[in-house]
């Protein structure tokens, strides 16, 4: 078995007194592809931010070994090579294609690698559509070509363990595949990855593991390949039917 | 009025305007990146002037020990939060940054002669003993309330100005005092005499502006400080700490600040209380750039220079009041033109 390079025990956030995270274990191990799939309002998101050291979670996160909650800001996080691309995305809006990918690489900037040319040759291979509008100003990016900056400024860091929320969300299926793809040759790189996804099947396809995750709680979690021929998995997120609850 | 004193007037005006150019910039910065409206910018001013004054006159400068009592505290605070993180590796470099390196600066101090230094070796030891006490501020008055909203913060530089200027009365003393110029004289400039101490000020704020401007453009730290003003949840998932942009533009508003002073004593008496009125016109500048525009703020700054400049010879008794009348227009032009944004917004 490889090594474990984060797990949770007894995770719980909450939003003032509603709690969306309840009692929530999961576990990565390096070189794998994790996902969490679930339906909209689980807690997907919230379990990502809690993740990254965003939100005030109880219980308790392990990061290669060390305890995190309270004990680790987000920058000291990003330092040990966790990357989030969130929901959201949070580009900077005013600045250029190019700005937005090098500040993807401050963290490295700061403990001494200044090798980020490099990387942003490769970000640039990866999304030949971010090399031509370099200058561009990221808030008149389309949708698409936003998440893919999104994205290629969070391999500008050269993650330890990626967690992407929803890469694909709003994307044409053809760079759908391609993200995963992306994900895949990430994944043959020795980069952990935690993928949240709407696109159930796409991503149990290409993951090791998953998690369904329902209410704020943890439904059902197996194998990918078991999950993707679990018969309530697929009459809940597989098949064309739709989203009924797996535990009601 | 002939063309001759409206020359005089200009020369004055653009000089002083330069000096607000140079605050109302720093004021911009600290906002859009910390969100503090920076109170005690103009204590950086009257800190900055009267601590080259003393050293030129061969004291030692006289906010020494205030950084490194401020020192030591910042070595207390860090390292007890570097023992909560666990990364008891830091401990060494945060005490010897923080308390060892301050007293070190003293105990080198202590022996030099300073009357007899360079003009330009005294102003960096005045600034030495400083531009460190803003970001000491930053940790100790801001980094704990940092999430905190817009008034608080506020309320908070208020406080810190009400301090700032009574511990300038305790180290500087109530006299006012002026510096020698950089360089005596002055040459005559078609029908203006210019005195060269305007050159200069009028110079190195032009140089520091276009060096502000290479750092946010160039720079990774400049360009993660821009970053951290239009995104701070996104400069955050980038590792740069809400902590780190704090402290970088705290100290570059230190230096601005405590700069300016020392540009501009030679030309007008510095009191240990004359920042405020100074920091207050930057302010205004700042405002009319709607304290998010870099180049709007430091035009501004200047009209406010030339305003006042031209206010002090036709009602020089309200100079004052048609400054700061200025910004009833151009509040009243902002909140009708611009839609509101909600503080509390992105945090
Ligand atoms: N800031 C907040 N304050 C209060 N409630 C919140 C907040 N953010 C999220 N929630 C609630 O927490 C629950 C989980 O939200 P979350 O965004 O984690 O869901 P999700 O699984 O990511 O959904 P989606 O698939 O739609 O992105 C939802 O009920 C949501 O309304
Ligand atoms: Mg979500």
């Amino acid at each position: 078995m490889k090594p474990v390079i984060m797990e949770t025990s007894g995770l719980c956030v909450n939003y003032g007194r509603v709690e969306a995270i309840h009692n929530v274990n999961i576990r990565i191990r390096e070189g794998e592809i994790v996902t969490v799939i679930g339906p909209n309002g689980a807690g997907k998101t919230t379990l990502l931010s809690a993740l990254m050291g965003l939100l005030p979670a109880r219980g308790e996160v392990k990061y290669q070994g060390h305890s995190t909650l309270g004990a680790m800001s987000v920058d000291a996080l990003v330092a040990k090579g966790l990357v989030l691309v969130p929901e959201k995305r949070e580009l900077f809006g005013s600045m250029s294609v190019a700005d937005n990918l090098l500040l993807g690489a401050f963290a490295r900037h700061r403990r001494g690698d200044r090798d980020h040319a490099k990387t942003m040759d490769e970000v640039y291979a990866i999304f030949p559509r971010l090399a031509e509008r370099h200058k561009q100003e990221a808030g008149t990016l389309s949708g698409g070509e936003r998440q893919m900056l999104a994205m290629g400024r969070a391999l500008m860091a050269k993650p330890t363990l990626l967690m992407l929320d929803e890469p694909s969300l709003g994307l044409a299926p053809l760079i759908v595949k391609e993200i995963l793809r992306i994900v895949v040759q990430l994944k043959s790189m020795g980069v952990s990855i935690l993928l949240v996804e709407q696109n159930a099947r796409a991503a149990l396809q290409v993951a090791d593991y998953g998690y369904v995750l329902e209410n704020g709680s943890v439904a059902v979690e197996n194998e990918a390949k078991a999950l993707l021929h679990d018969p309530r998995v697929i009459e809940s997120y597989l098949g064309l039917g739709g989203s009924h609850s797996i535990a009601a | 009025m002939d063309a001759a004193v409206a020359l005089l007037l200009a020369q004055d005006g653009i000089t002083n305007g330069a000096i607000y150019a140079l605050l109302s910039l720093a004021l911009v910065l600290v906002f859009a990146v910390t969100r503090v409206i920076y109170i005690p910018q103009g204590e950086f001013v009257a800190y900055g002037a009267l601590s080259m004054a003393a050293v030129n006159a061969g004291f030692l400068p006289p906010t020494m020990w205030l950084v490194v009592t401020l020192g030591i505290a910042v070595a207390i605070v860090d390292s007890v939060a570097a023992i909560r993180e666990g990364a008891k590796a830091r401990l060494p470099m945060v005490i010897f940054k923080n308390a060892v390196l301050p007293i070190l600066a003293v105990i080198v101090v202590r022996q030099l002669p300073l009357k007899d230094l360079a003009y330009v070796l005294q102003v960096l030891i005045a600034l030495a003993f400083v531009v460190p006490l803003g970001p000491q501020v930053y940790r100790l008055a801001f980094q704990p309330v940092a999430e905190a909203s817009v008034l608080l913060l506020l309320i908070v530089a208020v406080a810190v100005h009400f301090v700032m200027v009574g511990m300038g009365l305790y180290f500087f003393g109530a006299e006012g005092a002026r510096i020698p110029p950089f360089t005596d004289g002055g040459v005559t400039l078609g029908p203006a005499y210019v005195q060269y101490q305007t050159i200069w000020i009028v110079g190195i704020a032009a140089l520091l502006i276009a060096g502000l401007a290479l750092f946010f453009e160039h720079s990774i730290y400049g360009k993660a400080l821009r970053a951290t003003a239009i995104n701070r949840t996104g400069a955050r998932l980038m590792g740069i700490s809400a902590d780190l942009a704090g402290k970088l533009c705290f100290t570059l508003s230190a230096l601005v600040g405590a700069f300016s002073g020392i540009l501009i004593a030679p030309i007008t008496t510095i009191y240990y209380d004359t920042g405020f009125l100074v920091g207050l016109k930057g302010f205004v500048g700042a405002i009319i750039g709607g304290l998010v525009s870099y180049p709007l703020a430091a035009a501004g700054a200047v009209l406010v220079g030339l305003l006042e400049s031209y206010s002090s010879f036709y009602a020089s008794a309200y100079k004052e009041v048609i400054v700061f009348t200025l910004i009833i227009p151009v509040l009243l032009y902002q909140s009708l033109t611009t839609k509101h944004i909600d503080d509390e917004e992105d945090h």
